[in-house]
């Protein structure tokens, strides 16, 4: 360690041991927080955006119950803080779970934490998603979509080869923003005990004290993640508008 | 997912006695030290731990350790993320309202720790005008609610290290908290601010008649195994050779 | 708006929503209300003056925030510019346990502090959850201050110079207000946003409305009820500030270009 480093900031190399990768330091610990933290945040997103497609689909395409139904759904998840929908879904939704479960005559399941963190955010993520890509469905030009009637394409087909690619570029910047907040949404799963990366420092910071060098150290990571993922979205979100200059929103 | 899988001993294996499924053992993710807390490795240590360990083997369970929020570790119990939980909880009447426990297997007083420089005792009067920090969902926070409320300004953190972190740092005057959990602090560096300040009077329906594994209701069959597994332990020596690696006096029972 | 209840299909979900509401009320436990009914508004106040509070501190500190970063020199928009993407990028419970239990564990360092006159303040919880409360909303707000300030058109800007407007007042009486008026909708969704984070801060000891729901929890070993309770409660909240924002929309923001 360079000498004029550790005499500007004299606990810097008490800080370095305590992030060592190998015990007893607890940077792995705060690594291992943090892929547990990627895991779920990608989970998330990806159920996320399933039951955005669906969502969409259903509040253009639907009925009348079907899209009162969704519009009750993503009111709720919008205007009731994470935190509760997750206390609320990771207890109660496990246990009706296997209640519905036992009520049809089939054993019930035992649902692992990630999958049950994984579950919950990405029904948060989904009523953002329903939006994002039903404002991004409803920009394609209607024009398009008739004309691909017109030459015969099913509605799969013409959701498949029209829809789709013609409004992506259109709902990326929601979407990057959505995987944004999956990220740091994690962090709410340290409160009902998920070990990501939060827990992992909360655990790290209690156990040796040192709680303002691994909130600093777990935000880099946060931050690290955030800045990443931003220029692979920018990178994808230029791939998609290739040929597509005039579709810029 | 840090996990402290227990293998059912050979003998157990033998008798065919082990359950198929595991079962899981709910500690508080938040450390509590010296009973319960992760390692740089990410593997729990402490002596709540060992005790799990032994009384597992003992029982001949196949006990796989489960970190979950303490706040939350009854619901988790009840809907079934966990089949136990040894997290350090009394045994009280309103706790056995909703769950079941096994024996006791440990019982140490509560005590206040305070400010050396301020002059309070563990009672009401000693503790009026001052503000008590205590950890969430425990004895501790129902006593103080109990009997300081009003008085006294009542602090809730979640963890009891949060707690011990703001009594350093002068944000709260004293914490109520198990006297052994609080021996650690004391001897830190951190803890050279403050003292304890006296023994709560007991109020049994409160504060339990020690701690036990607590199981959901109706789970008799582990409930059995878990007192069958903390008899063996305390017949055969192992209780007190663990006991006396992390603490100087016999903490069942006092 | 009543036309709209009156289709069929609505009058039956309408009917199956009462429904649930009778089996809940029926059902589930509510006999915890008249124990904890006055802390509850108790902690709907703080909840309340935590969110009107921070809401406003935050947007006085996005202003500046946001015209640095869309027409201030380098050395005024790169420091702005990292702000919000710090605040933005790290997760708001982390940042108020990093703003509370983090410069908690500096004060035994600095004896001095615990002289001070502000000891009395830095000693309670508010004041750090109204801190990082104001500062996440500052980023998130700085942002669309930013997109705000720069989609106001630059001619009438140059228009206004022109007639002989000081800078301050360009921006006091055209470019502020037309920045603002373009910022309103997306305002709304930020502060609703804001009204789901506060619940965060009951993690440093502050006692707002879902702390009193975690205590029925807590005392009475009732899970689900008052965390039903609570989300009814913010729905109403949110509710009422999406109202508000709509108010506001219609009055200030028409006949923008």
């Amino acid at each position: 360690m360079p000498e004029w480093l550790t005499q500007l900031w004299p606990g810097l190399e008490a800080s370095a041991a305590l992030l060592a990768l190998e015990p007893p330091g607890w940077g792995g610990n705060l690594l291992r927080g943090a892929a547990s933290s990627l895991i779920i945040a990608f989970g998330a997103f990806s159920l996320g955006c399933v039951i955005g497609v669906g969502g969409a689909l259903g509040k253009l395409g639907g009925g009348p119950v079907a899209r009162d139904l969704l519009a009750v759904y993503t009111t709720v998840v919008r205007a009731v803080p994470e935190l509760i929908l997750i206390l609320l879904l990771y207890y109660a939704g496990t246990d009706l779970l296997n209640q519905a479960l036992r009520a049809f005559g089939y054993r019930p399941i035992e649902i692992s934490g990630l999958a049950a963190g994984i579950g919950v955010l990405g029904i948060v993520q989904g009523a953002y998603a329903t939006e994002v890509l039903r404002g991004a469905i409803q920009s394609v030009p209607r024009g398009q979509i008739e004309a691909a009637r017109a030459y015969g394409m099913s509605r799969v087909q013409t959701f498949r080869r029209v829809t789709f690619p013609a409004m992506l570029p259109l709902a990326l910047p929601g979407l990057s923003n959505l995987w944004l907040i999956a990220t740091k949404d994690t962090a709410l799963l340290a409160i009902v005990g998920f070990s990501e990366l939060t827990l992992e420092t909360r655990q790290a910071a209690s156990s040796t004290r040192a709680y303002f060098t691994f909130f600093l150290a777990s935000g880099a990571i946060y931050l690290l993640m955030t800045l990443i993922s931003g220029k692979v979205f920018s990178w994808i979100e230029a791939h998609f508008r290739r040929g597509q200059a005039g579709a810029r929103a | 997912m840090k996990k402290l899988i227990l293998t059912a001993s050979a003998l157990a294996l033998l008798a065919g006695a082990a359950a198929a499924d595991p079962v899981r053992v709910g500690v508080a993710a938040e450390p509590y030290p010296p009973f319960a807390s992760p390692d740089a490795a990410g593997n729990w240590v402490g002596w709540e731990v060992e005790i799990m360990e032994a009384v597992c083997a003992a029982a001949e369970l196949d006990c796989e350790l489960t970190p979950t929020a303490w706040d939350g570790i009854i619901p988790a119990l009840v809907s079934g993320r966990i089949d136990a939980i040894m997290a350090s909880m009394s045994i009280t009447e309103d706790r056995l309202q909703t769950i079941d426990f096994s024996d006791p297997y440990y019982n140490t007083p509560t005590v206040i720790v305070g400010q050396r420089d301020m002059a309070m005792d563990a009672t009401p009067e000693g503790l009026a005008g001052h503000v008590l920090g205590v950890q969430v969902s425990t004895i501790h926070q129902a006593y103080a609610q109990a009997y300081f409320e009003g008085q006294t300004e009542i602090r809730t953190y979640q963890t009891q290290d949060e707690a011990n972190q703001d009594l350093a740092a002068g944000r709260i005057d004293a914490t109520q908290a198990d006297s052994l959990a609080m021996d650690d602090f004391l001897s830190s560096d951190a803890g050279a601010c403050c003292e304890v300040k006296g023994t709560v009077a007991m109020d049994e329906s409160i504060l339990g008649s020690g701690v036990g594994v607590g199981v959901r209701k109706g789970d008799d069959a582990l409930r059995e195994a878990f007192n069958r597994g903390i008899a063996a332990i305390l017949a055969d020596g192992t209780y007190d050779e663990i006991t006396a690696r992390y603490f100087a006096t016999s903490i069942y029972g006092h | 708006m009543i036309r709209a209840l009156l289709q069929p299909h609505r009058l039956g979900l309408l009917a199956l929503a009462l429904a649930l509401v009778v089996w809940a009320g029926m059902t589930l436990r509510w006999d915890w209300i008249p124990r904890y009914w006055e802390l509850g508004l108790a902690g709907l106040w703080r909840t309340l003056w935590l969110l009107v509070l921070s809401t406003l501190i935050g947007f006085l500190l996005a202003v500046p925030l946001g015209l640095a970063q869309a027409a201030g020199p380098v050395w005024l928009a790169a420091p702005a510019r990292w702000f919000c993407t710090v605040v933005r990028g790290t997760p708001l419970l982390l940042q108020i346990w990093l703003i509370y239990y983090g410069l908690g564990s500096l004060f035994p360092q600095y004896p001095w502090i615990r002289q001070s006159d502000l000891w009395p303040y830095l000693r309670q919880a508010w004041p750090y959850a109204l801190l990082a409360l104001s500062l996440s909303y500052a980023g998130y707000e700085g942002e669309v201050m930013r997109g705000a300030f720069k989609s106001v058109p630059h001619g009438q800007l140059e228009a206004a110079r022109a007639y002989g407007f000081s800078r301050w007042s360009v921006l006091r009486r055209i470019w502020l207000p037309q920045a603002m008026a373009r910022a309103l909708p997306t305002l709304g969704g930020e502060t609703v946003l804001q009204l789901k984070a506060t619940p965060l801060v009951a993690t440093i000891t502050v006692i707002e409305i879902y702390s009193v729901a975690s205590r029925v929890r807590q005392d009475t070993f009732i899970i689900y009820e008052p965390l039903l309770l609570l989300a009814l409660v913010y729905m109403a909240i949110a509710g009422l500030i999406a109202l508000g924002f709509r108010w506001l929309e219609r009055r200030y923001a028409t006949g923008l270009v």
